[in-house]
């Protein structure tokens, strides 16, 4: 009996409980408010494809960016035990350079999306890494180190592309952004999934989650028995940076425009969230990207489901507050011993009465 | 070598002198007119009336051009402080906030430098400043839904996206809607705010999709919510614009934004000028003169089916 509660609080799903349960309890709230909310219709868009439309679709789509930054947060959060807050900013760096590299070419083919992709992943990679230096090598508070970017970055992406906002229109950035003909899916999920399994190949070909374990949980135990902690600090912002181009990329497409004041403004703080709703601890140490992708999910159902109940978008955010305040408390170490304690009691007064019976 | 170092020092400063004299004596006839603006990162509003600024107030018009740029209002009360001691004899601002200007006005004033306001009023007595150019928000909302009455329609089924709350543009372009709502005339499906972002006016949009509700009129408070309330209308295959069922509004008119009217994918784009250096010119100069201490920047509203090449050339902001 002792043994089964042990294992459903932290065996069993273990991590990953908390944000399930948090899904499935948003679930039960939205079929008893509204039965029809999570009913998927196929519907025309304007280029006469079949797409897949409703609530659920709208959530798993609107959450992708969120669940891309979210996948490497959760690498930058194990490995150093602070988190990065400049991605919102370093995001729109990335996206101006996308735009700027496809405005600079006379058309828009594949080649040059393309072109204009891997020119924002190497920029976002050079700001990821000099976030990792200020942090890996010398030393100093993930988000102080990363409040630098956060503070210019947006100044920074102003700069490339000049004010005004630059849009792009080809039917590329539309199939990056909303659908490609004839896959009735939205591309940006299948940019999460292929994230997603690429981290999954990354994992399993090499020792990095192990490594990013072991440097979070204690760096210099880590350095003592050879790895390189600054390298793979180091590296997870490197990683983190390619997602920030991927999400960036991901939002000019979604509206062939960059506004290099609104991008993923804020992300950084959702982003965050995501990776503690996932049951990540943030200060280092064991972690699971699945945890952080269903976090992103929650936050996003979060929203769509306040916005479905027409609560205005102004308060949207105070009642954002309340829901994450109550699971971040529940999942909390804290109260998951409390609650393991009051459960053992449970437990041994019943084999008390139980023995009292039999005696 | 000491002795030939200061000699040297001295020819320099004797040097500098008699230049900076020629320089000062061949600007002498130009009127030397201080900037305070926002920075030109701001928006493509800001950008616009930046670059406007710089043309009309050039050399060859006669004047003698001086800017600061922060959003940060005791940087602007600093920058002004410093005109004021420089000695300009214009001084033109587009304040960060409307508070704290009492003092730079009035010393201003004593150094007989004349005040100017644009784009933004300022908290502080009308004898402290010549006049002040501005836009009316409220009549830009006035005239957009002016505009939309005209269309017609025999039900109005309205998504309203504002920008953020308690800016100027905010308030003045959702006041006309407003009354529209409150009269009964027009059908409030949903009001919210975007705070001017692209994404989330796409998010607003969707949910409405998703909830089944019917709307034919999409009034965004700016160009960028307004492309973003497209994109999920795109998505969900519902037609917009010209030929379309649902109509488009938009602010700002960027030139992007009119290129979309042209083409018949919007409907409505109402002008917010950021041109008011040719009109504070004319008033320096003398050729027209202020009938009030609040001068209205005349603005349009642009119909996709009237709109010209012309009119994107002429009005657009941006590229």
């Amino acid at each position: 009996m002792k043994k089964n509660n042990k294992k459903f609080l932290s065996g069993g799903l273990g991590q990953l409980t908390i944000p399930l349960i948090a899904i499935a309890l948003l679930f039960i709230f939205n079929l008893i408010r509204d039965p029809g909310f999570f009913s998927i219709g196929i519907s025309h868009n304007n280029d006469g494809n079949a797409v897949l439309a409703g609530n659920l679709i709208s959530i798993i789509n609107g959450a992708s960016e969120l669940a891309v930054l979210a996948m490497g947060m959760t690498l930058v959060t194990a490995a150093c035990g602070g988190q990065d807050i400049s991605v919102g900013a370093a995001a729109a760096i990335a996206g101006s350079v996308f735009v700027k590299v496809l405005k600079s070419g006379s058309g828009i083919s594949g080649g040059t999306v393309l072109l204009a992709f891997v020119a924002a992943c190497i920029v976002a990679m050079l700001f990821g890494t000099f976030n990792g230096v200020l942090v890996a090598v010398f030393k100093i508070q993930p988000m102080i180190a990363t409040l630098i970017l956060y503070t210019c970055g947006r100044s920074i992406a102003y700069w490339i592309n000049g004010g005004a906002t630059p849009t792009v229109s080809s039917h590329i950035i539309t199939a990056i952004g909303s659908f490609i003909p004839g896959i009735p899916i939205p591309t940006p999920v299948l940019i999460v999934a292929l994230v997603a399994i690429l981290f999954k190949l990354l994992f399993h070909f090499t020792s990095l989650e192990l490594f990013t374990q072991s440097v979070g949980i204690n760096g210099s135990a880590a350095r003592l028995n050879g790895i390189n902690s600054t390298f793979i600090k180091l590296l997870s912002f490197i990683i983190l940076g390619v997602c920030v181009a991927v999400a960036g990329t991901i939002g000019v497409s979604r509206l062939s425009l960059i506004n290099h004041e609104t991008l993923l403004l804020d992300v950084e703080m959702d982003t965050i969230l995501a990776v503690a709703i996932g049951g990540n601890s943030l200060g280092g140490g064991k972690f699971k990207i699945s945890g952080s992708i269903i976090g992103a999910y929650v936050i996003q159902m979060l929203t769509t489901t306040l916005y479905a109940m027409k609560v205005s978008s102004t308060d949207v955010k105070a009642y954002k507050a309340i829901v994450i305040v109550l699971l971040v408390v529940i999942g909390s170490p804290v109260v998951k011993q409390r609650f393991g304690k009051l459960l053992e009691r449970i437990s041994s007064k019943k084999k008390i009465t139980v023995k009292g019976a039999e005696e | 070598m000491r002795k030939l170092k200061s000699l040297l020092l001295v020819g320099l400063l004797v040097l500098s002198c008699v230049l900076t004299a020629c320089g000062g004596g061949k600007k002498g006839g130009n009127i030397k007119v201080g900037v305070v603006n926002n920075p030109p990162s701001e928006s493509g509003y800001r950008e616009a009336n930046v670059k406007d600024m710089e043309a009309v107030f050039s050399a060859e018009n006669g004047y003698e051009l001086k800017t600061a740029y922060s959003i940060k209002n005791d940087e602007q009360l600093q920058a002004a402080q410093g005109f004021i001691t420089e000695g300009v004899d214009y001084l033109l601002i587009s304040a960060a906030e409307t508070t704290g200007w009492d003092e730079v006005l009035k010393k201003a004033k004593e150094a007989g430098i004349k005040v100017y306001l644009f784009d933004r009023m300022i908290d502080v007595d009308e004898s402290l400043y010549e006049a002040a150019v501005v836009s009316d928000m409220a009549k830009e909302g006035e005239t957009a839904v002016k505009w939309l009455l005209d269309q017609n329609l025999s039900e109005y089924n309205v998504i309203h996206i504002q920008g953020a709350m308690g800016s100027d543009a905010q308030i003045g372009r959702t006041g006309a809607l407003d009354e529209q709502f409150a009269s009964g005339k027009m059908t409030k499906v949903v009001q919210q705010t975007a705070t001017w972002d692209e994404a989330e006016a796409k998010n607003i949009v969707e949910s409405v999709i998703n909830s089944g509700a019917s709307f034919n009129v999409i009034y965004a408070e700016n160009d960028g919510m307004a492309k973003g309330a497209v994109a999920a209308l795109d998505e969900h295959g519902i037609t917009h614009g010209v030929d379309g069922d649902v109509i488009v509004m938009g602010f700002d008119c960027n030139k992007w934004a009119l290129r979309e009217l042209l083409a018949g994918k919007w409907n409505y784009d109402g002008q917010c000028s950021p041109f008011q250096a040719q009109i504070i010119s004319d008033l320096i100069k003398g050729t027209k003169t202020a009938s009030s201490k609040k001068i209205i920047n005349e603005e349009k509203g642009f119909d996709a089916k009237a709109l010209t090449q012309s009119d994107i050339d002429t009005y657009g902001l941006g590229e």
